[in-house]
């Protein structure tokens, strides 16, 4: 199922599917964040603020305008604390 | 002041924005480049190898200047230079800008620091130098970190792979360090050849899948602790917690120090001497009024005989040095704990509103040590635009240590509220000048992309170190400021200079701040050192209400000499005279505002 970062819940693991469109891709590939990566979304901030991301066991924080544009893809079924990505 | 001729001595006054390399000098011509990601330990690395301290903090982009240094590898001698982090060399912000440039002038040799934790992304970069063709050598840092996390990763397979020697290493500690530089001479050009960009990451994969294992780990308290910083509800408290625990600290150390050991030491020790000193000039000659100043029945009151070596001493040393210490041990704790970058988490959606992202907390938290470092670190963020505001910001809405030491020292007396008064001035005039700004400078932010470090336990040795740089350079810098400032302060006094200003400004003071015409003059020298100018205002006589209006105005007005100067470098001529002019009315409308309540309510 795809989703947008924001709607992923808290605690799940993700695939990512489309990068946002624009400069911000490339700022996050640099940080090693690209198609195909699995993440595990740590939580989210309320009043549109940022979500945080763990990516090979590093922690990422991503500006909530950006997450409403990266789409990650959820398989259903999938556990809800799986271990550190 | 930042004395910066592209060595720097002590101070991050120093990171200045130097467009390329000095030349090679005669003595020393070879040149090593230190490059690597953002906070992989390069500045660790920098200090270790040449002896010279840079500053290295638990959060990405400490390092936006470059440093460099000398080491000796055997008879050879090089210049080593700290290059700022880069995650590429396709530059995505003004670090990486300045990386790439000093990559491409190239060097004699290049050391590649990787973090073993990281070592898929590290490779980017690596890859990127490596393809360069100037000899290289890797080191592969914070080992023991990786070795904590369960990633291990073989140095000899890493080796075959790259083509250059690669050197397991610790920065913090200095393992390794001997084996590296023993192996410079070794360092070879790689015989990879460039990838295309689409091919990068199944390259780095497949390297990546040779030299290194994961194995598994079940969950540590750090990484319950990591998680719940960024938790909504559980991160707020712990941030509240934070704040909260370091603003007693900071209290608890600055009021320790002055209380129990500088105020008893300048009463026991340094009162009499200069009572020595005064009976020696005699009361009233022009040399006891400048180093001396007024005497009160006699004696001398270190808080208004506004004499160099009397108030000039105990203003420095006994009402803000101590709180420069405490700030200072408190900031570097937790730069070094890698809690920073939470707290930009945290503040981001309101940051955000204000036209600047999360990760500007972190040049406003330095803003509270010195306005000046906090400035120049504005550099981490991406645009003009949040440069512009958050260097605004901070110059106009964020007190620096030794002005608000001088509020406790001299508004505490009168009432803690006084104190919350300038304070929450001060915080309301930041949220709205911040939204104003936001709401009418063109263009938009960019929003936060940041990676957020480990929570390490910060050495006490590299602790020690960067307390002690910082301490030792706001002596370096605010001695002749503060000496000079009171010099200045009194001889325009007795030359009539500020007599004339205080006059020509008093309708202004008067019908807007409610101000006596003599506070002007105190106001304006507030362009020397502001905590001087708060000093110049004890003698006045003013209410404590006004002593309030006078505090926070003098806060939000012209920014102190050195503040200026960075200003003006980071900004350019015509921002700099925008911020400014913006400065001035934001000041004044606060001063107005605030006495017009104070009447209202009186
Ligand atoms: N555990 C561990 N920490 C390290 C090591 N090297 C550096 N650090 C820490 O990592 C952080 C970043 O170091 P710094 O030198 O500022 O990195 P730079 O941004 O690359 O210059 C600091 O908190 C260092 O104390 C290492 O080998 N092991
Ligand atoms: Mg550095």
């Amino acid at each position: 199922m795809k989703m947008t970062l924001n709607a992923l819940e808290d605690g799940t693991r993700a695939v990512i599917a489309e990068m946002p469109p624009g400069e911000c891709a490339q700022r996050l590939e640099a940080l090693g964040l690209y198609p195909g990566k699995t993440i595990r979304k740590i939580s989210g901030m309320p009043f549109k603020g940022p979500v945080t991301i763990l990516l090979d066991q590093r922690q990422i924080a991503i500006g909530h305008g950006i997450a409403s544009r990266l789409i990650v893809e959820v398989e259903e079924g999938e556990p809800r604390e799986g271990d550190r990505a | 002041m930042p004395s910066c001729d592209g060595r720097c001595t002590s101070c991050e006054g120093c990171l200045s924005r130097l467009p390329s390399l000095p030349d090679g000098r005669e003595d020393c011509p070879k040149r090593i480049l230190l490059t690597g990601n953002p906070n992989v330990g390069k500045s660790a690395f920098f200090s270790r190898l040449t002896g010279v301290h840079a500053i290295s903090s638990n959060y990405p982009g400490t390092t936006v200047g470059f440093m460099e240094g000398t080491l000796r590898a055997g008879k050879t001698c090089y210049r080593l230079v700290d290059v700022p982090g880069a995650y590429t060399l396709e530059p995505t912000n003004e670090a990486e800008e300045i990386a790439r440039k000093m990559i491409e002038e190239g060097g004699d040799k290049v050391i590649i620091v990787l973090d073993a934790t990281a070592l898929e992304r590290n490779l980017v970069l690596a890859l990127q130098v490596l393809e360069r063709g100037i000899p290289s050598i890797v080191a592969l840092n914070m080992v023991d970190e990786a070795r904590h996390r369960g990633v291990l990763v073989d140095p000899a397979a890493l080796q075959i792979e790259l083509g250059v020697p690669v050197v397991p290493t610790v920065a913090v500690t200095g393992q390794g360090i001997r084996e590296l530089v023993a192996k410079l001479d070794e360092a070879t050009v790689s015989p990879l050849a460039g990838v295309p960009r689409e091919e990068r990451w199944q390259r780095i994969g497949e390297i990546v899948g040779r030299v290194q294992k994961v194995v598994h780990r079940h969950h540590t308290w750090r990484d319950r602790l990591e998680d719940a910083s960024v938790h909504r509800f559980w991160g707020a408290l712990i941030g509240i917690a934070v704040l909260g625990v370091s603003y007693r600290v900071v209290r608890q150390i600055g009021e320790g120090l002055i209380n129990l050991v500088l105020d008893p030491f300048f009463e026991s020790a340094v009162r009499p001497v200069l009572m020595k000193i005064s009976d020696l000039l005699g009361p009233g000659s022009l040399l006891h009024t400048l180093l001396i100043g007024t005497l009160f029945d006699g004696r001398i009151d270190f808080e208004l005989s506004f004499g160099m070596i009397s108030t000039g001493l105990y203003v420095e040393f006994v009402m803000v040095l101590p709180y420069i210490v405490a700030f200072y041990a408190v900031l570097s704790f937790l730069e070094d704990s890698g809690y920073l970058p939470r707290l930009a988490v945290l503040f981001d959606a309101l940051l955000h509103r204000l036209g600047i992202h999360g990760y500007a907390v972190i040049p406003t938290l330095l803003g509270l040590g010195c306005n000046v470092p906090g400035i120049l670190a504005t550099r981490v963020l991406e645009s003009r635009r949040e440069r512009f505001i958050a260097a605004t910001l901070i110059s106009v809405a964020i007190p620096c240590a030794a002005l608000q030491a001088m509020v406790v020292g001299v508004l505490g007396n009168l009432g803690l509220r006084y104190v919350f008064l300038v304070y929450g001035s001060l915080f309301l005039s930041w949220l709205i000048l911040g939204r104003a700004l936001h709401k009418m400078l063109p263009g938009f932010s960019p929003e936060l992309i940041v990676e957020i470090p480990p929570y390490r336990l910060p050495s006490a040795e590299a602790f020690a170190m960067k307390l002690w740089f910082r301490i030792r350079g706001f002596l370096l810098e605010a001695t002749p400021l503060v000496l000079g400032g009171i010099l200045v302060a009194n001889l325009l006094t007795t030359t009539g200079t500020i007599g004339f200003l205080s006059r020509l400004f008093a309708p202004l003071f008067n019908v807007v701040l409610g101000l006596p015409a003599s506070a002007a003059g105190a106001i304006l020298l507030g362009i020397l050192r502001k905590d001087v100018a708060v000093g110049m205002l004890v003698p006045l006589g003013l209410s404590a209400s006004q002593l309030v209006v006078a505090t926070v105005t003098l806060a939000m007005t012209f920014p102190c000499i050195a503040t200026f100067v960075v200003l003006w470098k980071e900004l350019g001529a015509t921002d700099t005279l925008k911020s400014l002019g913006i400065m001035l009315i934001t000041a004044l409308a606060a001063g107005g505002i605030l006495n017009a309540a104070f009447s209202f309510f009186s």
